[in-house]
C-alpha cells in the first residue's frame, strides 16, 4: 500500500505564514483585495455544462475557479491533490480509495459527500455525456461509497493516470440537476451573472474552504474578433487577454510600459501528419527525409516571429516526457535528397496535402510546397474545410497527407492506436504506450513513454513542425494569471491588482 | 383605406407562409442531419435515431412541415442544441440590443440625411450642395466594417471618448453605461444609412423643385422656403418613405457586420454563431422573427406612404 498526503497547499500556506511573519508582511498591501479583474477572452463557453458541448471556453472560466476536481493539474503541469485528502492505491493498482476533504461545502451550502463525487464521476461517463475525456475514464469498473468521505474506485485494468485524468471531472454537487445554465461547485469563486454572447461574471464565495482569492470578483468578456479584443485592453475595458492567436497585433504592447506581455508553453502542435500506410509515406526514409527538407525554424518565424518553439516530436515540455528532440532529423537539404534517392526516388514524387481552410494551415502549406521543391518533390495544395477534415481525413483514411493542429496535453498515446487517422504502426511503441498505463510508477511511466516518444521521432511518424506560443498579455498592474493556460484552463484566484 | 388595409394584411399573412416554406425548405437541404448536430462526434446508430424521435426528423416531411409551421405560429422556436436555453427568450435578450441599436441608428440617420437632402437639392449650385453630394457618394462607397473600425481607432482609443467595444453585463439595468455602450455602434450605423438617405432625399426633393404645383405657389406670391415646407415635404415624403422602409430591413440585417467590430450581443452574432454551429432552432428562430419584422416593416411603410399621400388610395396602387 502506498500513501499519498495531500500536504503541498497546507505547505504553501505553511510557506506563506512564514514569509509575512518575517516581514514580507508588506507584499500583503500591494494588491487590492476588492478588485475586479476583466479577463477578455476569444472563447466564449456555449453552455455551463463541460459534458454538454460547451466548447474549451468553460474549461477556461470554469476549471478550478467555480469547479474543483480530486485532483487539479498545475499551471506548470503537474497533478496535485485537491478536493482529495489522501488515497492509497491496491497493491495490484486495480482498486484507489479516496478519502475526501473535511469542511467543503458547494456554492449551494451543501457539504460535499462521497455521492456528489460518485455521481459527478458518472456523469463524464454517461452515455448522453459529450465530453472528450469520455474514453480515458473507460477503465473505470464501479464506485462505491463506504462512508460519506470515502470514495473506492475499482478498475478494470491498471491505470496509472487516473488521477490526472479525474483532474476534468468537475465535483457538482448531486442535487444540483441540470447545470447547462447555472453552476453548484466548491470552487473559490460562484457564479454571478451570465450575458450570453458577451460576458460572464464570477463573485468571490465566502465560504470557500481553501485559501481565499486575492480578488473580489472576475469577469470574462468575450469577443469574436482579435481586432475588438486587442482594442478593449488598450483602452483600459479589460485588464488580461487570455490566449493571443496571431503576432501581428503584439507590437502595441510589447513596447508599451503599460502593458506585460508573457511567452507560456501552450500544448498546441501544428503538424503535417502522413498516412502512413500508403507510398511513398510507408517508407521511413521518405518521412525522414521530407522531415529534413523543411526549415523549421524559419517556418516558426514566419508565422509566430520570436514566439514559439520547436519540440522535434509531439511531446511539449509541460508533458512530463518530454525530450527536446529536434535534433533527431535537424534541417539538411543535401541528406534530405540523399534519404530519397536511397529510398528510391532520386527524381522525387508528387503528393496532395489536405489543408484545412483556416490558419494558420493555407500559409503553412505555402511554405512547405516551396520546401519540397528543393529536394523535387512536387505538393499540391488541396483546402478541404474542418467538416471535410473530419469526414475524409480522421474517419475513412481517404488521404496522403494533411495539416493538423493538435491542442491535447500528453496526447502521445495517439501514436500507440494504429487506428488513428494517420495510421502509424510500431509494435514495439503500442506495447510501450499500451503498457505506460499499466506500471506501478509515475517514474515508469515517464521512462516508458520518453522511450516511445523517440521511437516515433526516429521513424520521423508525422512531420512536427512547431508548437504555438502560448501568449497572454494583461494591463502592468496586474499579476498572478496562469502563463500556460494548460487544457485551456485560467485560473484566477491569485490574479492580483495593485491599487 | 380599411380595404386597402385589410388586403395588405392578407398579403402579409400569405407572405409570411411563403416565407416559412422557404425557411423550412432551405434547413431541409442544408447539408447533414440535425441529429449529428444535437449529438456531436461520436454518437452512436441508437443515439442518433433516439435524437432523431426526439426533434422529430424521422417523421415524414408533411408531418414535420405541419409541426413547424404550428409551432411558428405559436412563436414556439423549441430550445437552442448548443445552448439548452431556450430560444425565444435568448432572441429577446439578443433583441435588446440590436432593436435600440437599429432604431436610434436609423433615427440618427434621419435626422441627418433629410436636411442635409433637402439642402443640396435647394442649393445644387451652390459649393456646399455639391459638396454634400459628393459626401454621401464617399459615404456609400464605405464599407460599414471599415467605417466602425476608424471611429474605434479615432473615438476609443485615440480620445477615449466612448469604449471600443462591448455591452455592460447587466444590459438595461445600467441605462447610462448601455447608452455609451451603443453610441459607437449606432453612429457608425447612421453614418451608412446616412450616406444613401441623402440621395434619396436629394432626389426627391429635385423632383419637387421642378414640379409645376410649386411654380403655381411660387406665382401665387408664396417665398421659396414656404412652399417648399407647405407643399414640398409632403409630396417629397412618398418616395423616401419606402426607401426608408427598405433601409430599416437592411439595417436589421446589416447589423451582423456592425456587432462583430463592437462585441455586441446582437441577433447578428447570435446568428452568426447558431449557423457556424448548426445549431437549428437558432438559425431558424432567428431567421423567423427577423423575416417577420422585415415583412411588418414593409407593411407600415406601404399604409404610411397611402396615409401621407391620398392619390394613392384612389387610384389604388398596390405597391
Amino acid at each position: 500500500m502506498r500513501t499519498t498526503k495531500a500536504f503541498l497547499r497546507q505547505g504553501l500556506l505553511a510557506s506563506a505564514m512564514l514569509l509575512s511573519a518575517s516581514g514580507f508582511g508588506a507584499m500583503a498591501a500591494d494588491f487590492d483585495p476588492s478588485a475586479t479583474i476583466r479577463i477578455g477572452s476569444l472563447y466564449e463557453p456555449q453552455n455551463l455544462d463541460n459534458t454538454a458541448g460547451a466548447g474549451q471556453g468553460i474549461n477556461e472560466a470554469f476549471n478550478g475557479n467555480v469547479y474543483e476536481a480530486l485532483f487539479q493539474l498545475t499551471d506548470a503541469g503537474t497533478v496535485e491533490p485537491r478536493l482529495v485528502e489522501s488515497f492509497t492505491t491496491s497493491d495490484d493498482g486495480l482498486t484507489y480509495t479516496f478519502k475526501l476533504k473535511g469542511g467543503v461545502k458547494f456554492h449551494s451550502g451543501d457539504p460535499l459527500t462521497s455521492a456528489d463525487v460518485k455521481e459527478s464521476i458518472e456523469r463524464v461517463t454517461a452515455e448522453a455525456s459529450k465530453s472528450s475525456r469520455k474514453k480515458s475514464l473507460a477503465s473505470i469498473a464501479r464506485i462505491e461509497t463506504p462512508d460519506d468521505q470515502t470514495v473506492v474506485i475499482t478498475l478494470s485494468s491498471r491505470s496509472i493516470s487516473l488521477p490526472y485524468n479525474l483532474s476534468y471531472v468537475w465535483i457538482v454537487n448531486d442535487a444540483a440537476g441540470d447545470i447547462t445554465g447555472k453552476e453548484d461547485g466548491t470552487g473559490p469563486y460562484k457564479l454571478s451573472e451570465w450575458r450570453r454572447g458577451s460576458a460572464l461574471a464570477l463573485d468571490k464565495f465566502d465560504g470557500y474552504w481553501g485559501t481565499p482569492p486575492t480578488n473580489a470578483e472576475v469577469v470574462f468578456s468575450y469577443f469574436t474578433d482579435a481586432t475588438a479584443l486587442n482594442n478593449a485592453l488598450l483602452t483600459n475595458a479589460v485588464d488580461v487577454i487570455t490566449s493571443v492567436q496571431s503576432p501581428d497585433s503584439l507590437a502595441q504592447f510589447k513596447d508599451n510600459p503599460a502593458f506585460k506581455v508573457t511567452d507560456g508553453a501552450s500544448t498546441t502542435k501544428e503538424i503535417l501528419a502522413y498516412n502512413d500506410r500508403v507510398a511513398p509515406f510507408d517508407n521511413v526514409k521518405v518521412r525522414k527525409a521530407l522531415a529534413r527538407a523543411v526549415d523549421k525554424a524559419k517556418l516558426l518565424n514566419s508565422i509566430w516571429g520570436d514566439y514559439g518553439t520547436l519540440i522535434g516530436s509531439f511531446v511539449p515540455p509541460t508533458d512530463p516526457w518530454y525530450e527536446d528532440l529536434t535534433k533527431v532529423d535537424p534541417y539538411d537539404v543535401e541528406s534530405a535528397k540523399a534519404l530519397l534517392a536511397e529510398a528510391g526516388f532520386k527524381d522525387g514524387f508528387s503528393f496532395t496535402l489536405d489543408t484545412p481552410d483556416y490558419d494558420p494551415h493555407p500559409i503553412v502549406a505555402q511554405f512547405l510546397q516551396a520546401e519540397f521543391a528543393k529536394v523535387g518533390v512536387k505538393m499540391n495544395i488541396n483546402i478541404i474545410t474542418a467538416n471535410e477534415w473530419y469526414t475524409k481525413v480522421y474517419k475513412q483514411h481517404d488521404f496522403q497527407a494533411t495539416l493538423q493542429e493538435h491542442v491535447n496535453h500528453r496526447d502521445i498515446v495517439f501514436y500507440g492506436n494504429p487506428d488513428f487517422y494517420w495510421g502509424y504502426n510500431n509494435p514495439e511503441v503500442v506495447k510501450l504506450i499500451a503498457d505506460s498505463e499499466t506500471v506501478g510508477s509515475a517514474d515508469e511511466q515517464t521512462a516508458k513513454l520518453k522511450e516511445a516518444n523517440r521511437l516515433i521521432a526516429e521513424d520521423a511518424a508525422s512531420n512536427w513542425l512547431y508548437l504555438y506560443p502560448q501568449i497572454v498579455v494583461s494591463a502592468a498592474d496586474v499579476s498572478g494569471y496562469p502563463v500556460n493556460g494548460l487544457n485551456s484552463q485560467f485560473y484566477a484566484y491569485d490574479i492580483k491588482k495593485t491599487p | 383605406m380599411a380595404s386597402y388595409i385589410a388586403r395588405r394584411s392578407l398579403i402579409l399573412v400569405l407572405s409570411l407562409f411563403v416565407a416559412a416554406i422557404v425557411l423550412f425548405a432551405l434547413l431541409r437541404l442544408l447539408p447533414g442531419d440535425p441529429a449529428n448536430a444535437l449529438l456531436g462526434v461520436g454518437a452512436t446508430p441508437e443515439q442518433i435515431a433516439a435524437a432523431r424521435a426526439q426533434i422529430g426528423s424521422d417523421q415524414p416531411l408533411t408531418v414535420q412541415f405541419a409541426r413547424f409551421v404550428t409551432s411558428l405560429a405559436r412563436f414556439d422556436f423549441g430550445t437552442s442544441f448548443v445552448s439548452k436555453a431556450p430560444v425565444l427568450g435568448e432572441i429577446a435578450n439578443r433583441m435588446s440590443v440590436t432593436a435600440p441599436l437599429t432604431l436610434a441608428g436609423f433615427f440618427v440617420a434621419v435626422i441627418i440625411a433629410v436636411p442635409l437632402g433637402i439642402v443640396a437639392a435647394a442649393r445644387a449650385d451652390r459649393w456646399y450642395g455639391a459638396a454634400i453630394s459628393v459626401f454621401s457618394q464617399f459615404g456609400i462607397a464605405i464599407p460599414v466594417f471599415w467605417l466602425g473600425i476608424l471611429l474605434v481607432a479615432l473615438f476609443a482609443i485615440r480620445w477615449r471618448i466612448f469604449p471600443s467595444g462591448g455591452f455592460p453585463l447587466k444590459g438595461w439595468e445600467r441605462p447610462g453605461e448601455a447608452a455609451v455602450a451603443l453610441a459607437l455602434p449606432v453612429l457608425t450605423v447612421a453614418l451608412v444609412i446616412a450616406a444613401s438617405l441623402v440621395r434619396y432625399v436629394r432626389a426627391s426633393t429635385l423632383d419637387v423643385l421642378s414640379s409645376d404645383y410649386l411654380r403655381t405657389a411660387r406665382a401665387l406670391g408664396a417665398r421659396f422656403p414656404e412652399a417648399l415646407v407647405r407643399h414640398g415635404i409632403r409630396n417629397g415624403a412618398v418616395p423616401v418613405v419606402s426607401v426608408l422602409g427598405i433601409e430599416l430591413a437592411t439595417t436589421l440585417l446589416g447589423a451582423v457586420v456592425v456587432e462583430r467590430v463592437f462585441a455586441l450581443p446582437g441577433l447578428g452574432s447570435m446568428l452568426l454563431l447558431a449557423i457556424q454551429q448548426r445549431d437549428y432552432p437558432n438559425v431558424q428562430g432567428v431567421l423567423f422573427v427577423s423575416t417577420l419584422i422585415v415583412l411588418l416593416i414593409g407593411f407600415a411603410a406601404d399604409i404610411l406612404q397611402r396615409f401621407i399621400d391620398p392619390r394613392l388610395r384612389t387610384t389604388g396602387a398596390d405597391r
